[in-house]
């Protein structure tokens, strides 16, 4: 299982602001360890962000994207209290939720 | 007048010139823009939720763990730390410490986990937990404790080590630190024989390195030191680096903690 995502979501006029810090390995598969071998890739391919249930985005994502990448994107609409919910899945298939309200 | 007027002129174009963003206000400027995502929070949130779960042969949490200021407070510990513990009389470090603690409350092996490399198993555990007790102490300032004569002796210690020359390149901590305004490459070198400033040196391990995606604590930012001096590697948690951590702890009293602070 993966460690949590850390999301803080602001609100400020009819913008939100959503600050996403995703745990994550993000290995690109060029890299070799030290006997030599190929470490298989292992990154996020698709991260979706949902406002109230709602899909607000969706990203396709490779391994260009940095080791326990940051996400910032705004919401326009969204109010205080709302629900902000933020998905990834990772090339393994795995896949971690994590949900903040707008503050 | 006409040639003082001149020269005049050069002195300011040459300070013109010198008035462009040096490469310290560049990487400043990076790290600003980095910190507002710095990934020591991840490592924030593992490390409080080890610290209240149960875990080891004993099943214990480490809530009733004394980091020096009485079994289970947290904040305001790190900027006090490294200090003299009655119960296994030794000054020790916030790591150091934590490995006693996991030793006493929940039945860990403190010699296994120090022979453990960096970033493995318990040591990775130990790093989490060592940033978020940090974290807790962030905006605190520094006031290491010396009113006992083993920390008083460590200092002396920690300033002899500093100091102290050797390997084959000669090298000790005070040739990089040991004066103002030296730099490696585009990074700038506190000098860590006095206060070198809030947040600087000592005040902002542990943290997170962006270039190589891995949070180091104190004992490991000591140990590439060493690397870096081409030293033998000391060993985790030994005398000598709890020692240089009180050497540079009581030198950055007053200086306001940062940590878990990011870095290039």
């Amino acid at each position: 299982m993966a460690d949590p995502m850390r999301i803080r979501a602001q609100a400020a006029g009819d913008k939100t602001t959503v600050r996403v810090l995703m745990s994550h390995e993000m290995e690109t598969g060029q890299r070799k360890d030290a006997a030599g071998k190929v470490i298989p890739a292992w990154f996020i391919q698709e991260v979706t962000a949902n406002h109230n249930g709602k899909p607000v985005m969706t990203a396709q994502w490779g391994p260009s994207v940095a080791k326990n990448p940051f996400l910032q994107f705004v919401i326009k609409g969204a109010k205080a209290g709302d629900k902000v919910a933020i998905t990834w899945k990772d090339n393994k298939g795995d896949t971690r939720t994590d949900e903040a309200t707008v503050s | 007048m006409r040639r003082l007027l001149a020269t005049t002129f050069l002195a300011a174009v040459s300070a013109a010139a010198f008035g462009q963003k040096s490469a310290a206000d560049g990487i400043a400027e990076y790290r600003a823009m980095l910190a507002d995502g710095n990934p020591a929070e991840l490592f924030e949130a593992k490390g409080e939720d080890l610290w209240k779960q149960k875990r080891g042969p004993k099943n214990v949490s480490l809530e009733k763990c004394d980091l020096g200021k009485g079994p289970g407070v947290v904040k305001g510990a790190f900027v006090e730390l490294p200090r003299w513990f009655a119960d296994t009389k030794k000054v020790q470090d916030l790591e150091t410490r934590l490995v006693t603690c996991m030793e006493t409350l929940q039945g860990f092996d403190g010699a296994a986990i120090a022979k453990t490399p960096f970033g493995k198993g318990e040591q990775n555990n130990l790093t989490a937990l060592a940033t978020w007790i940090a974290a807790e102490s962030r905006g605190m300032r520094f006031n290491l404790p010396q009113g006992h004569g083993e920390e008083k002796k460590m200092y002396e210690v920690g300033k002899r080590v500093f100091f102290y020359r050797g390997g084959p390149m000669d090298f000790s901590c005070a040739s990089c630190h040991g004066e103002d305004g030296k730099r490696i490459r585009l990074q700038d070198l506190p000098n860590l024989t006095k206060n070198p400033g809030d947040g600087i040196g000592f005040a902002a391990w542990p943290a997170y390195r962006v270039s190589n995606g891995q949070m180091w604590g104190m004992q490991l930012r000591l140990n590439d030191c060493y690397r870096q001096q081409r030293f033998p590697f000391p060993g985790f948690g030994s005398e000598p680096t709890v020692a240089l951590g009180v050497y540079m702890g009581v030198n950055a009293k007053g200086a306001e903690s940062i940590a878990p602070a990011i870095k290039r």
